[in-house]
């Protein structure tokens, strides 16, 4: 471990005014980030979209089924044992496994994202389906609401944090298993990470980029429920 | 040939490679019992690393979630290890240090520390803090709470945690070969050795290690539940007798 | 069906109000409520929740469904806007089978108040209140001004409270929403089970006080669920003691129900102190008064006595210039203080008073302040025992 912190230091400090010989040593050389960003941005779009797509077409399959199941809960052991399985087999896996199907491209990309979002779509949106407070529920329903009106003007808007706290997690894993999407040749950071692995400051530039997308995109989130959700903010007693 | 058909005969080849072993394209003999010594070094690489961030993240997560410190911490991991790009850690790794099983074992032991961790932590802190009460009340003290009161009652949680790791783990595994491991991603990676149908066939039994694992784990996660944490809860409230659907239980 | 024949109309405890003898008509929109041999048999247990439950409740009334837990008050209650459909019988609003109508509808013209009030948290108090009136289509400016009208009505502000959500409201504030949200469509009917139960006891007296201020203002037909049965006999107007198996004990007002319990079940239920929960119902207007043996400051006093003692009390009333009784006029001349009731002072008090009185007799005053009679313990039991007898 001492020698790893060591090693890494050491190209830091030796080799960061030095360029050419920066990327000779394989060091971390920040110059050499800067003057090469625009060969990341096409990358980093194509990843967006990935995320993105496959995150919208994940969580509307599983807010149909969440949906379905919502008032048919015998349907929910059954739903959450296939998205389950989705859900476990491996991204890299789940590429080569389609490629006989749908062949190489975004489409394989996107349908083995989707199917991995399924699963924690549709257990956060039931959860918070039941996280609904029994009473509110049962006020609305003797106020005369049909059970349509209740659940869009009841359960669904107070399930939203939960329902969003999923697409969080959705989303940052999405934008890590994306970076997978270059084995399916859907290009996005992985593919940039794939093409100098072996080159520290590519691999922590795009790597880095990873994280801080999923940070954006997390907070993002976060942004949205705080304006949905105003209710939540009024917390003090009169 | 109708797609249809192309497609089964693909799988049919993938399933005939995983069973029988023959000549691959470059020449080396692979598939049916080639496939475990693969298998082998994919499964040590899991043991290892898994074992490893037990031993690091398990006394971490037990020790921050008794004294109810560091949720900051936690949380932070949890998301900075949801976010890091399994692979960008494998290349980071093999950049670094260079190829060897050590080395990926590191990168792989970073991966599955976070769900450990977070998942012992918040295992133990969502121990009913009555219950710590009543025991320190009957004269208790820190480790024997520990190990009597609250590590029983997260056992649960803690067995997901390690149970989303190894899987986590299994799936990363398969990038092995970009460190210089042979497991089972070498077919997937390196297809010149072993033709479409290995890749598929190797494809295919990855997604099985992985599902197998999880029910395994699954299985050993229902059984460590302590068997009052199984029954109440939500589950008593809509199972309560006279609610056909979700509704409040209506009082006499 | 038992059904009294005392006179109706709520009798309020707080000794503010003044109590009317026959109620008001009721309010016009207010509903006849009739269960007819109404029974609830859930499957697969072996005894019936509800056993052929009849009652009427006239349009204007406070039906209370009082009795111990599990005897199936609430599932009754629940019965009437179709949350739990009926087994057997049927029940008729404004004479209509509930039957009839779809249950989302007529739901909308039921008031429906719970223990656990069950507002929106992500919803102002506004769009909690105006969620009926919202679903009957009611246009903009209509729903705003009976927002506004209700919030008044429940005595909170409009201004302050109107933006403000549940989850910044106290416990009092809250329930008192729930009640202005059952009462926003200006419903012929209002369900409520156990509304102030979950209160503590101080706030749930304000709350109770408040909703018969309200009752006496709008006049609504209600069926009040309650295991409480000093509120029962407090809100009712009818009360309706149900025993295991939603089995009807007794249906009669309050008084009747203290006097004259039918049965074991019932004396039991009311409680051992059922006389004194009977005067806290009573006025002293009620009690027949002996006449005042008045005697003025300076008169001989021998006359006065004779007077006294015709009258069966033990001293003349000693009263200043303008007639106002200031004192007992002991043997001896000594004087000893005397107890001033109001004619509306309800009984329980006045037998409080009469028990720590030197003198156990008190002059009951007119509104100019003379006595118009006097109050004796004796006066009170026999008013009592007449009750018991019917």
């Amino acid at each position: 471990m001492i020698t790893i912190l060591a090693q890494a230091g050491g190209s830091f400090f030796r080799h960061r005014s030095n360029k050419p010989s920066c990327v000779e040593d394989n060091g971390i050389c920040p110059s050499w980030a800067i003057h090469h960003l625009d060969r990341y941005w096409p990358r980093l779009w194509e990843h967006v979209q990935l995320v993105l797509i496959s995150t919208v077409i994940g969580f509307a399959i599983a807010f149909a089924l969440a949906l379905l199941a919502h008032r048919r809960r015998w349907l929910v052991p059954p739903i959450t044992n296939v998205t389950g399985i989705l859900y476990t087999i491996p991204s890299v896996a789940a590429f080569f496994l389609l490629l006989p199907i749908t062949g190489r491209g975004t489409l394989t990309a996107v349908i083995a994202l989707a199917s991995y979002t399924l699963l924690i779509f549709f257990r956060n949106i039931i959860d918070g389906l039941d996280g609904v407070p029994a009473e509110a529920v049962d006020a609305g329903r003797g106020m005369g609401f049909t059970d349509r009106q209740l659940l869009w003007r009841v359960e669904l808007p107070l399930a939203i944090p939960t329902i969003l706290a999923g697409l969080r997690i959705a989303l940052t894993t999405t934008v890590g298993l994306a970076a997978l999407a270059f084995f399916a040749g859907a290009g996005g950071l992985g593919e940039a990470l794939n093409s100098q692995k072996e080159f520290q400051t590519n691999v922590i530039v795009a790597g880095g980029m990873c994280v801080v997308l999923a940070a954006v995109l997390d907070a993002s989130v976060l942004l949205g429920q705080r304006l949905l959700t105003p209710w939540s903010k009024a917390r003090s007693p009169a | 040939m109708t797609p249809v058909a192309s497609v089964g005969g693909q799988f049919h080849a993938a399933l005939d490679f995983i069973f029988h072993e023959r000549t691959g394209p470059g020449g080396a003999q692979v598939g049916g019992s080639q496939l475990w010594s693969l298998i082998a070094t994919h499964l040590e690489l899991t043991f290892a690393a898994v074992g490893i961030a037990i031993a690091v993240a398990l006394p971490l997560g037990l020790w921050l979630g008794h004294t109810r410190r560091g949720s900051f911490v936690a949380v932070t991991v949890a998301n900075i290890g949801r976010a890091v790009p399994s692979i960008g850690l494998v290349f980071l790794f093999f950049a670094i240090l260079g190829a060897g099983f050590s080395n990926i074992t590191l990168a792989l032991v970073l991966l599955a520390i976070p769900p450990i961790l977070t998942n012992t932590y918040t295992g133990m802190r969502e121990v009913d803090r009555e219950v710590v009460d009543a025991a320190r009340g009957m004269g208790m003290r820190g480790t024997r709470i520990i190990s009597q009161v609250e590590l029983p009652l997260a056992l649960p949680l803690i067995f997901g945690g390690i149970r989303i790791s190894t899987v986590n783990v299994i799936a990363t595994a398969t990038l092995g070969p970009f460190g210089g491991v042979v497991t089972l991603g070498d077919p997937i990676i390196n297809p010149s050795s072993y033709g479409d149908a290995g890749r598929l066939g190797a494809a295919i039994v990855v997604a099985a290690f992985a599902v197998v694992a999880e029910v395994a784990l699954s299985a050993v996660q229902r059984a460590v539940t302590p068997r009052g944490l199984k029954v109440g809860g939500r589950n008593a409230r809509r199972q309560a007798r006279f609610i056909p659907k979700r509704r409040a239980q209506p009082a006499p | 069906m038992d059904r009294s024949s005392a006179p109706g109309g709520p009798l309020l405890v707080n000794s503010t109000n003044t109590a009317q003898p026959e109620g008001p008509s009721p309010h016009p929109k207010a509903a006849t409520l009739e269960l007819r041999h109404v029974s609830k048999r859930y499957p697969g247990t072996d005894r019936p929740a509800i056993t052929d439950l009849s009652l009427e409740v006239p349009a204007g009334d406070i039906c209370v469904l009082v009795g111990p837990s599990g005897c199936g008050k609430t599932t009754a209650m629940r019965l009437v806007n179709r949350m739990i459909e009926l087994s057997g019988g049927d029940i008729l609003l404004d004479g209509s089978s509930i039957r009839e109508r779809r249950p989302a509808e007529l739901r909308r013209h039921i008031g429906y108040a719970i223990q656990q009030i069950g507002l929106f948290p992500h919803q102002t108090v506004a769009d909690n209140i105006a969620t009926v009136p919202r679903l009957l289509g009611w246009d903009k400016d209509r729903i705003r001004a009976r927002v506004d009208e209700l919030i008044a009505l429940i005595g909170l502000d409009p201004e302050l409270v109107r933006r403000r959500y549940p989850g910044q409201l106290s416990g009092g504030q809250a329930q008192r929403v729930g009640v202005a949200r059952a009462l926003a469509a200006d419903p012929p009917l209002l369900l409520m089970d156990e509304p102030f139960g979950a209160i503590d006891p101080i706030n749930r007296m304000n709350l109770q006080n408040e909703f018969l201020r309200l009752q006496n203002e709008l006049r609504k037909t209600v069926v009040f669920v309650t295991h409480d049965i000093d509120e029962a006999i407090k809100m009712g107007d009818r009360i309706a003691v149900l025993k295991e198996g939603g089995v009807l004990a007794q249906y009669a007002p309050p008084a009747e129900l203290l006097m004259r319990p039918a049965d074991e079940f019932v004396a039991g239920f009311v409680g051992a102190d059922a006389a004194l929960k009977r005067l806290a119902l009573g006025r002293v207007s009620e009690v027949k008064l002996r006449p005042a043996p008045e005697i003025r400051d300076g008169e001989p006093p021998a006359a006065a006595r004779e007077r006294a003692r015709d009258a069966g009390l033990p001293y003349p009333l000693l009263v200043d210039e303008a007639g106002r009784p200031s004192a007992w006029l002991r043997d001896g001349g000594e004087q000893a203080p005397v107890l001033h009731l109001a004619p509306d002072e309800v009984l329980r008090n006045a037998l409080d008073g009469l028990l720590r009185s030197e003198v156990q007799y008190a002059a009951v005053l007119n509104g100019d302040g003379r006595a118009r009679g006097v109050l004796s313990v004796g006066a009170i039991h026999d008013f009592l025992a007449s009750e018991e007898q019917g």
